[in-house]
């Protein structure tokens, strides 16, 4: 004691930072609770659904009816639904987002990637029931006046705007990847005569190739996930099938309808939406996988 | 006199009545040292002592361990990944890598002064002030005065006496450093560590910074890890010299710097190597 | 034509197709927000504000779904900022690279690219049923609370991350421990990102019809809730409501309560920018 060093709180870790450590562990922890929670909750409703419905028609009936007398349980028509408004929207955010990722990088002056950048972002924080409504009254009789036949709900018009929200999502992450290439890379390709188009085609592409897939594969899953534009735009009609001028239903739009509607707890048809609901998040599940196994080991490279 | 005598213990009393220079206290121990980063040995078998009111600097070329080793003081080594200590380090005679210890508590007995200047985004007042006021000191008047016998003793107190609200920031990087050397004494330490203090700046802030460790010695026990050869015979009282992780040499810095015993010493302070 | 002439021709075509698009995107912007001031603006007035939701459209108003709205967005706030940042801070200061954190991490990552209505299936089920608070307006922040946390998370260690080690080292050096040299150190230097993050989040909030709808917000709601465990509506179901009615009247309706929304959306994310600005300028080691 006599030298100073050594009193009552030398040998103890303060009790209240253990309490201030424990909460933070907690809060943490809830982050784990919320996804088990989650698989919890669809594998409990999804499994009291199966007690009444095959598995084998789940997957394989073309149709899907089950607020209707004749009720049929196929998920097949909201999965095509889904895809198809999801393959319309990648098939507008890639090649304009890729474009602006490249354009933004190598091309624009560096002023104007600094303000062109986050006006893009403001597309991402748009809610996304305005662009909803924005399909359904501006997009959709655009669209009708060049071709007629075009139903008031459909899912190209949904597609075309959804593409249009994740723009930015294809566009800022790409452009992320593309601005973590080495300079020396750019330089060299450079430095033999290349033009910028080359370069950025042969060599900033190709090296940032992990980034630019990791951005692709989130726009995906933000597309399948993406609820209020398709609710509203592409129409509430299970339709098996592909064809983008009709009105169709997505899975997120179903489990809206039944929520709008006044299904009561227990029922089978509450349970449908757990169903569903399980579908979508496998889909989004394997591919936030996929784009995480990525970023990793492209993070490992690099370091 | 007698009754003096039954008061003290036998060895004060001793060095009364023989009026001489009492032998210094030990200060700092290491026992049998090892230092491991993952597989890799970073300090091998290290046996030093340290004594009280001295300056005793590390030497060696970059990569050596001295750093590494000076760290094990005041356990600023326990933030790095895979970083794993044997053998003991004592100060005052307690074993500071004994599980139950505190190293809060530690690091107000021991120090550290850092190799770039590194105030925090604070006012001048702050940054001195801070080490108190994380052990709830509240006392005004008793902060005040301790940082400005702190801003005083590192010879700041003239430059910044008028603008203590001043961020830190905005000082020179000598006067930084300088800074945060009186923010280390505010809390009053036995021991002050110093990472290369004055690789980061120029010769008369680094002249200034060796002045003050020659009136802090008297007051505070000082390790500094140096790059610097000429810095080292400077200032120091003992001089340690470390290689690839292994402690050459360690004796009085006269005797190393003029009459080193191993060879590899004899290289390394004559240029030849590091 | 030269192969090098051709080359220069595909570069320039390139960059002109490259102009072109970053202005599509900005373009559609413009006409979605020009169409919707032209339809709504007029439609705005102190008794759109304050008035109930109605069957006649000229009479309707938006005052439910906006006191719904502030609820939602002052509950959530409280539930999730704590949370987040204390989630945030436990992963980046004190569970770095153990077993645990890995999977905190992985589990983040997953979460956030989890679609939101699967969060309002949770909260239907967890929330509303087994907790008993139905479709309740603490219902609906506890769920948007769980959707937003790990974008609150992720904000939160970018911020904590960019604080260099020499401020934190200085702290411990001086004897703080690692709670007094987050809470005195790191913190404040990082507090600018950290709100910037929970702005953010919070705006997402705000847009989401999703998640609550499934938990039970209803389209309609005559009065304005007065207590945590109140029915309650929302803007963005509020205009999803007029949306989905036929009557060109609603339709300039759901305009104008757009406008309203996008204001505070908007605004929102000008405030975030103007902290992670300012923070930035007045930061320099």
């Amino acid at each position: 004691m006599k030298n100073g060093v050594q009193n009552d709180s030398f040998f103890k870790m303060k009790f209240s930072e253990k309490i201030i450590v424990t909460l933070l562990k907690f809060a943490a922890s809830i982050t784990i609770l919320t996804t088990i929670g989650i698989i919890m909750v669809l594998l409990f409703e999804t499994i009291n659904f199966f007690k009444e419905v095959s598995f084998w028609d789940f997957i394989t009936d073309k149709e899907w009816t089950p607020l209707f007398a004749q009720k049929h349980f196929g998920i097949l028509p909201l999965v095509t639904g889904t895809l198809l408004t999801t393959f319309i929207a990648i098939a507008v955010a890639l090649p304009v987002g890729l474009t602006i990722a490249i354009y933004l990088n190598m091309y624009a002056p560096k002023g104007f990637r600094k303000i062109f950048k986050p006006l893009l972002e403001v597309l991402a924080a748009v809610p996304t029931v305005v662009y909803g409504f924005f399909a359904l009254t501006v997009v959709t009789p655009f669209l009708q006046s060049i071709y007629p036949d075009l139903a008031g709900f459909n899912a190209l018009s949904a597609g075309i705007v959804m593409g249009i929200m994740i723009i930015p999502f294809v566009s800022s992450l790409s452009e992320d990847a593309l601005y973590a290439v080495p300079k020396t890379l750019k330089e060299a390709a450079f430095g033999m005569g290349s033009t910028r188009f080359q370069t950025s085609f042969k060599v900033m592409v190709p090296a940032a190739s992990s980034g630019i897939m990791v951005s692709i594969i989130l726009a995906i899953s933000r597309a399948i996930g993406e609820t209020m534009i398709v609710a509203i735009a592409a129409g509430q009609q299970p339709r098996f099938g592909f064809d983008p001028t009709v009105p169709i239903e997505t899975i997120t739009a179903y489990i809206v309808q039944v929520s709008m509607g006044d299904v009561p707890h227990g029922s089978l048809e509450y349970r449908t939406i757990f169903a569903a609901g399980i579908t979508l998040f496998v889909f989004t599940f394997v591919l936030n996988s996929v784009s995480f196994w990525i970023k990793k080991r492209y993070q490992e490279k690099y370091d | 006199m007698v009754e003096t005598m039954t008061i003290k213990e036998p060895m004060d009393a001793l060095v009364d009545n023989l009026q001489v220079e009492p032998p210094k206290k030990t200060l700092i121990e290491a026992r049998n040292v090892d230092v491991f980063y993952g597989n890799f040995q970073a300090l091998k078998n290290i046996n030093i002592t340290i004594e009280e009111n001295s300056v005793t600097a590390f030497i060696g070329p970059s990569g050596c361990g001295k750093s590494t080793f000076l760290r094990c003081f005041n356990r600023m080594n326990d933030y790095i990944d895979e970083f794993s200590i044997k053998g003991e380090v004592l100060i005052d005679s307690k074993k500071i890598y004994w599980r139950n210890v505190a190293v809060e508590e530690l690091r107000k007995e021991v120090g550290m002064v850092f190799q770039k200047p590194n105030p925090f985004p604070k006012s001048i007042f702050d940054n001195v002030a801070y080490g108190l006021k994380i052990q709830g000191i509240k006392d005004k008047t008793f902060l005040e005065e301790r940082v400005v016998k702190s801003l005083k003793d590192v010879a700041l107190w003239d430059e910044v006496k008028d603008e203590l609200k001043k961020s830190a920031l905005a000082l020179s990087g000598g006067q930084q450093q300088r800074l945060c050397i009186a923010r280390t004494l505010a809390v009053k330490p036995k021991i002050i560590l110093m990472d290369e203090p004055t690789s980061a700046l120029d010769p008369i802030s680094t002249a200034k910074i060796e002045e003050l460790m020659f009136e802090l010695k008297k007051e505070y026990t000082i390790v500094i890890v140096t790059h610097n050869m000429q810095q080292a015979g400077r200032i120091s009282d003992k001089t340690a010299f470390f290689y690839m992780g292994d402690l050459v040499e360690y004796g009085e810095t006269k005797q190393i710097f003029t009459n080193p015993k191993k060879e590899r010493t004899q290289n390394y302070i004559t240029g030849r190597f590091g | 034509m030269t192969n090098a002439q051709k080359n220069r021709i595909i570069d320039k075509s390139f960059q002109v197709f490259g102009i072109v698009c970053t202005f599509f995107g900005l373009a559609i912007l413009a006409i979605l927000l020009y169409n919707i001031v032209i339809q709504g603006a007029a439609r705005i007035d102190w008794d759109f504000l304050k008035d109930l939701p109605s069957r006649r459209p000229q009479k309707a108003g938006i005052y439910t779904a906006v006191m719904g709205t502030i609820w939602i967005l002052v509950l959530t706030t409280m539930i999730a900022f704590p949370i987040g940042v204390g989630a945030g801070i436990y992963l980046e200061e004190y569970a770095k690279k153990t077993k645990l954190a890995s999977l905190l991490e992985i589990n983040i990552a997953n979460l956030a690219g989890v679609p939101s209505i699967i969060y309002g299936l949770l909260g239907l089920e967890i929330f509303v049923r087994i907790f008993g608070l139905g479709g309740s307006v603490l219902a609906g922040s506890l769920t948007l609370s769980l959707l937003i946390l790990p974008i609150i998370i992720v904000a939160t260690r970018e911020a904590l991350k960019a604080v260099p080690s020499s401020i934190k080292d200085a702290s411990m050096a001086l004897g703080a421990s690692k709670w007094q040299t987050i809470w005195n150190q790191t913190l404040p230097a990082s507090i600018g990102g950290v709100l910037t993050g929970v702005i953010l989040a919070i705006s997402r909030a705000i847009g989401e019809t999703a998640p609550l709808i499934v938990v039970g917000a209803l389209a309609y709601v005559p009065f304005a809730p007065s207590s945590p465990m109140d029915e309650f509506t929302v803007m963005p179901i509020q205009i999803f409501n007029w949306v989905s009615r036929p009557q060109h009247g609603f339709a300039v309706n759901a305009s104008a309560a757009i406008i309203v929304l996008l204001l505070i959306t908007f605004m929102m994310n000008g405030i975030a920018v103007y902290f992670r600005n300012k923070w930035q300028k007045k930061i320099k080691w």
